[in-house]
């Protein structure tokens, strides 16, 4: 009976401690669609991303505003939230995947892991399956993150119309980068 | 028993909790609880800055400016000999700036009278939501007009005050959506000089200035003035402009029909001399060419 209650007591403590999390509310992600027939660049940065990472699993999670971007030229800021992302219908982009090689990462040795990313990016109200080279490098013990893949803007049914076609590229290129904190429960 | 009974309460327990915390998709983005709603602005409660005479509750980013250039053409029912009113044509010159997220100055030159017209325009309230927020815009204007022509009768003694004009206008505007922006502006003439003893120099008006969205890019958009105190007996009419906004990236295309010629408050609210009910209709546009002066810096 005691041993029984024991038994659980130890099983509760264990779930909640092994869940290794780690999280940032101040990841950067970069935004390009800069084609090579454009005549501006079409870049953005958004410095005010989500991001938790559950170390014991892989498992990878970001959220970010889509009004948090910041463009050089307020127009295309503009034209960014209000003809091409419907920001007020759809505010937010999220990813969700795991980190394919955690297994392999040892979180308390220093060093820079190259790793596969492997998940679902939902924007626009569209959701598609996302494949991102990632670095993850530990650095006296602190973790920080940089991924680097393009997503095809069709995917998301982002139209681009036909008079302003070859002045934007087709695929948008999205970096990130972020340094995590541990989460405390 | 009782302690049978004990055992399998605490089985279901544990088993109840394991299956709570497998069964759920992991979210992890929850455990960071949601963040605290920020106040935001509503924006882009019509495509640029003015409906199609009328100032709009819209405002310019800081750090740009929008070069204006707008034709009112002459009457549609003059037929084929006048090519429908082409042959005739009416134009104003702007530069807007905008300095800050709510506000901004401009000027410009008409070729009716000559006249250069400046003015600024201020939001204290912008529609936003959030904590805090307002449920509309609330913006004043504030301008000057500046008649360039030669003194009808330069025999007198004139002032140079005199071809002055000022008015006043508060502008009260909801985007009630995505679609749909509607706005009020109580709006208050001033003229130093009237042709007239009987003219009043103090001329008050109405106006109701709307955008009904049609796809992404292009609108529908309706801009009246109706003057309530001192419209002058005959010959005047109250200005009504009916048109499209299409915008195409860095322009806003606004093509419209309307009874007024003028450009300016002063001009279109006190000198509107064609009337819709007799076809005097006119087509014109105003074309808007955003460029950014000061970009924001990134910092990569």
């Amino acid at each position: 009976m005691k041993n029984l209650f024991v038994t659980t007591f130890a099983v509760f403590a264990a779930m909640t401690c092994l869940g290794q999390k780690f999280y940032t509310k101040n990841a950067q992600i970069n935004f390009d669609a800069t084609s090579s027939s454009s005549p501006e660049r079409i870049e953005a940065i958004n410095r005010t991303a989500t991001c938790v990472v559950d170390t014991k699993n892989g498992n990878i999670q970001f959220a970010v505003l889509m009004k948090g971007f910041a463009f050089e030229r307020a127009l295309m800021e503009e034209h960014f939230n209000e003809n091409y992302m419907e920001s007020d219908k759809f505010p937010k982009a999220e990813f969700k995947g795991e980190i394919k090689d955690n297994d392999d990462i040892n979180y308390s040795k220093d060093g820079i892991y190259p790793v596969k990313v492997k998940g679902k990016l939902t924007m626009h109200g569209e959701s598609d399956d996302v494949d991102a080279e990632a670095k993850i490098i530990i650095l006296n013990g602190k973790i920080s993150a940089a991924a680097d893949f393009t997503v095809k803007l069709s995917d998301y049914k982002i139209s681009i119309p036909g008079l302003v076609a070859d002045k934007i590229s087709k695929t948008a290129r999205i970096t990130v980068t972020c340094s995590l904190e541990p989460l405390k429960n | 028993m009782k302690n049978l009974l004990f055992r399998f309460t605490l089985g279901i327990v544990v088993l109840l909790f394991n299956m709570s915390l497998f069964a759920q998709d992991p979210d992890l983005l929850k455990l960071l609880g949601d963040d605290n709603e920020k106040k935001e602005i509503i924006r882009n409660a019509f495509k640029s800055p003015r409906v199609i005479n009328s100032h709009s509750m819209e405002f310019l980013r800081p750090g740009t400016m929008d070069f204006r250039i707008l034709h009112r053409f002459g009457q549609l029912n003059q037929g084929y000999k006048n090519f429908f009113g082409l042959d005739q044509a009416s134009m104003r010159m702007g530069f807007d700036f905008g300095i800050l997220q709510n506000l901004m100055v401009g000027l410009g030159r008409s070729t009716y009278k000559k006249e250069l017209d400046a003015f600024i325009k201020y939001a204290p309230i912008r529609q936003s939501k959030g904590p805090w927020s307002s449920p509309v815009t609330f913006a004043l204007v504030s301008g000057i007009t500046m008649d360039g022509t030669s003194w009808s009768d330069p025999s007198r003694k004139n002032f140079f005050t005199s071809r002055l004009a000022y008015y006043f206008e508060a502008i009260i505007g909801r985007k009630f959506s995505e679609a749909f922006s509607l706005q009020v502006s109580p709006t208050m003439v001033h003229k130093n000089l009237v042709p007239f003893e009987t003219d009043p120099n103090n001329i008050y008006a109405v106006g109701v200035g709307g955008r009904l969205k049609l796809s992404k890019r292009i609108a529908i958009t309706w801009d009246y003035s109706h003057v309530i105190i001192g419209m002058p007996d005959s010959g005047y009419y109250n200005p009504l402009s009916v048109g499209f906004d299409i915008e195409t990236g860095g322009h806003v295309f606004q093509l419209h029909f309307s009874n007024s010629t003028g450009m300016n408050e002063r001009a279109f609210i006190t000198e509107t001399t064609s009337n819709w009910m007799k076809g005097e209709v006119r087509f014109g546009f105003n074309l808007s060419r955003v460029f950014q002066i000061k970009k924001k810096k990134l910092n990569n």
